[in-house]
């Protein structure tokens, strides 16, 4: 365990730290960013980024990842703060905690094998635009100043790191901030800016429970926000940390992570902070600027409190402007613009998983439901294949004897094919179906098969099965052959 | 078919771990596997603190971090390779039962927990090669496998002479009768003569357990030389050692728990650390 710990914390103490620096630069904007989505002060929103940050880094199951208040979960309390207020949306947070700690002991983050790739590329689409389309309030009704300083910013964001020597240490959107914080005051711009959008911290955090009535009443309002929460805060942590496992070679341990985002969001809610979840872009830019470790995490909701508490006057200043910039760059980065290439090549029912992905989470504002339609195509555009995997061969042994062959899977998809594929019309008087080489998967096909026989019966034949017993072994819900490969090349090779 | 497993990492100390590891070989006409596990570093290749992220900046961050990982361990596997071959080839000099080669990719410690049934005894050096070569210290591995391993553990140091006779340390305690238990019906260490060495515990019945193991060895056919010393453990031990020139340490390893060991530091913490000799460790 000591090994462990060692070397989730200071196996790279340097650019774990550095990294550390760099993301928690590129947290402030974000953090203002969704509270002011979520309809609160920014200062729920940092409190909550160093809260979830500082103690995700000691419970989390995916070292190097980072968590804080995110935009997918902002989007999901706009209605409930705008309703009840503040408190309630603590109280919330709290139960999505309590919500994602039992998740994480019933081991639900092992569903997210159900999850395919397409899915997960179109959550990330739709996690990008949603990202994008929150900035758009910023952009509407504003003078030209705004625009040409957003400009500026991404300017700066994307340009700067090509000046030679200084670009590839001083992180970008910290220029790209510091610049356009500077223009607005030498010239005294009137832009709106981040002290205009509500209060910022200028303690450090302190404990608070909600002050919510603790009445059924309170439960029935909360509960279906905190399932909401829950939902997409494990989602977006869950394909976040898939993403962290892929750049970095290295495992994590998803339970583990499921019950460290509860624990973080309790904490979250009792030091005054909204609820939130891994952060796929500050993830890859933490792996980008080097960081691999728990330590980069802590470094990174550590350093933000710090530059918060202390710098609040000069925070409040930052032009709005400036923070659109770097969470256009933010949404840009979250984007699979390989996606785009890729529909070209991939099938066709792949693509629309992914579309319909995208497009039920931009139509709804919930990632969790855009997930659940994505699972849902999906699973039935492979049942559908895997359903044309069925044949029936037929046989003449004599003029008054017939024999089929049922050859590959039948269940619920492919029960009707299999039903439709036997001749009764023809006159004999043996029919023979021969099941050696098919496989019953559930209750529809036993039952289609016993449609035939009667069908069969009724027309005066009579009918002889064969290999019946071996052929319905698979529709008991746990067959476990996954240990045992000789069981598995007994079932696919036929009994 | 158990074997016999040597851990090559190519410090200083692989040679003797050669020569300990065809030693036991030999002795227990066990095939002998010599093992190099590639450790990922974990420390990054390459970082940029641009702190930017733009198009497709995921996919080119992954394609650009599998290349730099594929130089490096292309290097490190080629390394690894010459280390094992060489390794081979001083362990077939030195007498060893077929010997084969492997490398595995991952931490040293789960790889061989995950071999562990294959393993009939590991053999290590005290030290790998992360560490300068100086006396007195313990491998950062060589911790964490001897207490997470159920397995015979032979500890190489700097060089290895095949030991005319061996030691064991004594004390009575749970872990040194079930260690005696498996020393006793060891292949590696039959027709050695054995001197049985117990430090302090002057009460009968310590005395008494010393006179039964003794009598246990002796029907196992070992030559047994039973002595009482006094003083400190580790120096009383290390100048039988000496005046006795004995070749090889037995004891059994780790009888406190992790929380206890970690404040108060254990015998056989001390022991490896301050031994001269190799040592064979039990559990």
């Amino acid at each position: 365990m000591l090994n462990s710990i060692k070397r989730d914390w200071l196996a790279n103490i340097r650019g774990d730290l550095l990294a550390g620096t760099v993301v928690a630069l590129a947290l402030i904007p974000e953090a203002i960013a969704f509270s002011i989505i979520a309809g609160v002060d920014p200062k729920v929103g940092l409190y909550a980024s160093f809260c979830i940050a500082v103690i995700i880094s000691f419970v989390g199951g995916r070292p190097g990842m980072i968590s804080a208040a995110t935009g997918a979960m902002s989007l999901l309390m706009v209605t409930l703060v705008k309703d009840h207020g503040l408190e309630y949306l603590l109280a919330a947070s709290l139960l999505t905690g309590v919500i994602q700690i039992l998740a994480g002991y019933l081991k639900l983050g092992d569903l997210m094998r159900f999850v395919s790739r397409s899915v997960v590329t179109g959550f990330v689409n739709a996690l990008a635009i949603l990202i994008f389309m929150a900035q758009l309030p910023e952009l509407t009704d504003v003078t030209w100043h705004v625009y040409a300083m957003t400009a500026g910013g991404l300017a700066i964001i994307y340009l700067f790191p090509y000046v030679p020597k200084i670009g590839s240490w001083l992180p970008s959107p910290l220029v790209c901030i510091l610049a356009i914080t500077a223009i607005a005051i030498i010239w005294g711009i009137d832009v709106r800016t981040v002290a205009d959008m509500g209060e910022l911290p200028d303690t450090l955090p302190i404990f608070l429970w909600p002050d919510v009535p603790l009445t059924l009443e309170t439960l029935w309002i909360i509960l279906p926000y905190s399932v909401a929460l829950a939902a997409v805060g494990l989602l977006e942590s869950m394909m976040t940390a898939t993403i962290v496992d892929e750049l970095t070679d290295t495992e994590s341990d998803k339970n583990r992570e499921c019950k460290g985002q509860g624990v973080a969001n309790i904490g979250s809610s009792l030091l005054g902070g909204m609820a939130g979840c891994a952060m796929i872009g500050q993830s890859i830019i933490n792996v980008k600027s080097g960081g691999r470790g728990r330590l980069s995490t802590f470094m990174a909701g550590f350093l933000l409190l710090i530059m918060v508490v202390f710098l609040d006057d000069w925070i409040g200043q930052i032009p709005m402007a400036a923070l659109v910039a770097v969470m256009i760059m933010v949404s840009i980065g979250t984007f699979s613009w390989e996606s785009f290439r890729n529909l070209k090549q991939h099938p066709l029912s792949t693509n629309i998983v992914m579309i319909s992905t995208v497009v039920v989470v931009v139509a709804t504002h919930n990632l969790a439901l855009g997930v659940l339609v994505g699972v849902l195509l999906a699973s039935l555009f492979f049942a559908n294949k895997i359903g044309r995997f069925m044949v029936v061969k037929q046989e003449q042994v004599n003029a008054d004897e017939r024999v089929y062959r049922v050859v590959g899977q039948v269940f619920f998809a492919s029960s009707d094919a299999f039903a439709k594929s036997f001749d009764f019309r023809e006159v004999v008087t043996r029919v023979t179906i021969d099941l050696t080489h098919a496989h019953f998967w559930d209750i529809t096909s036993v039952s289609a098969l016993d449609k035939v026989v009667i069908k069969f019966r009724r027309e005066g034949a009579d009918v002889e099965l064969i290999g019946l017993n071996e052929a319905s072994a698979t529709i008991v819900d746990r067959f476990g052959v996954h240990d045992k490969p000789e069981e598995v090349e007994k079932l696919l090779a036929g009994h | 078919m158990t074997q016999i497993v040597a851990c090559i990492d190519g410090s200083v100390m692989s040679g003797a771990v050669c020569d300990a590891a065809a030693w036991a070989s030999q002795r227990a006409q066990a095939p002998l596997k010599l093992l190099h596990v590639l450790e990922k570093n974990d420390v990054p290749a390459a970082a940029t603190l641009a702190g930017n992220i733009g198009l497709g900046s995921r996919e080119n961050l992954l394609l650009e971090l599998a290349e730099l990982d594929e130089k490096r361990n292309k290097l490190a596997l080629e390394h690894g390779r010459d280390l094992l071959d060489d390794a081979e080839i001083r362990s077939k000099a030195d007498g060893a039962i077929a010997v084969t080669k492997q490398q595995r990719h991952g931490h040293l410690l789960n790889t061989l927990i995950e071999g562990q049934d294959d393993i009939r005894l590991l053999v290590i050096g005290r030290q790998g090669n992360s560490h300068k070569p100086l006396e007195h210290t313990i491998g950062s591995h060589l911790d964490d496998v001897i207490r997470s391993l159920h397995k015979p553990i032979l500890v190489a140091m700097n060089d290895f002479k095949a030991p005319q006779s061996f030691m064991v340390a004594f004390d009575g305690s749970e872990t040194a009768q079930r260690a005696l238990d498996a020393y006793a019906n060891s292949t590696v260490l039959v027709g050695l003569p054995c001197h049985l060495v117990m430090v302090g515990h002057d009460d009968e019945a310590h005395q008494q357990k010393l006179e039964s193991a003794a009598s246990l060895l002796r029907s196992r056919d070992f030559e047994v030389t039973v002595a009482r010393l006094s003083g400190d453990v580790q120096s009383a031990l290390a100048a039988y050692q000496v005046q006795h020139d004995i070749g090889l340490m037995v004891m059994g390893a780790y009888g406190h728990s992790r929380i206890r060991q970690f404040f108060v530091g254990s015998h056989t913490r001390k022991m490896v650390s301050e031994s001269q000799i190799p040592l064979l460790l039990l559990r």
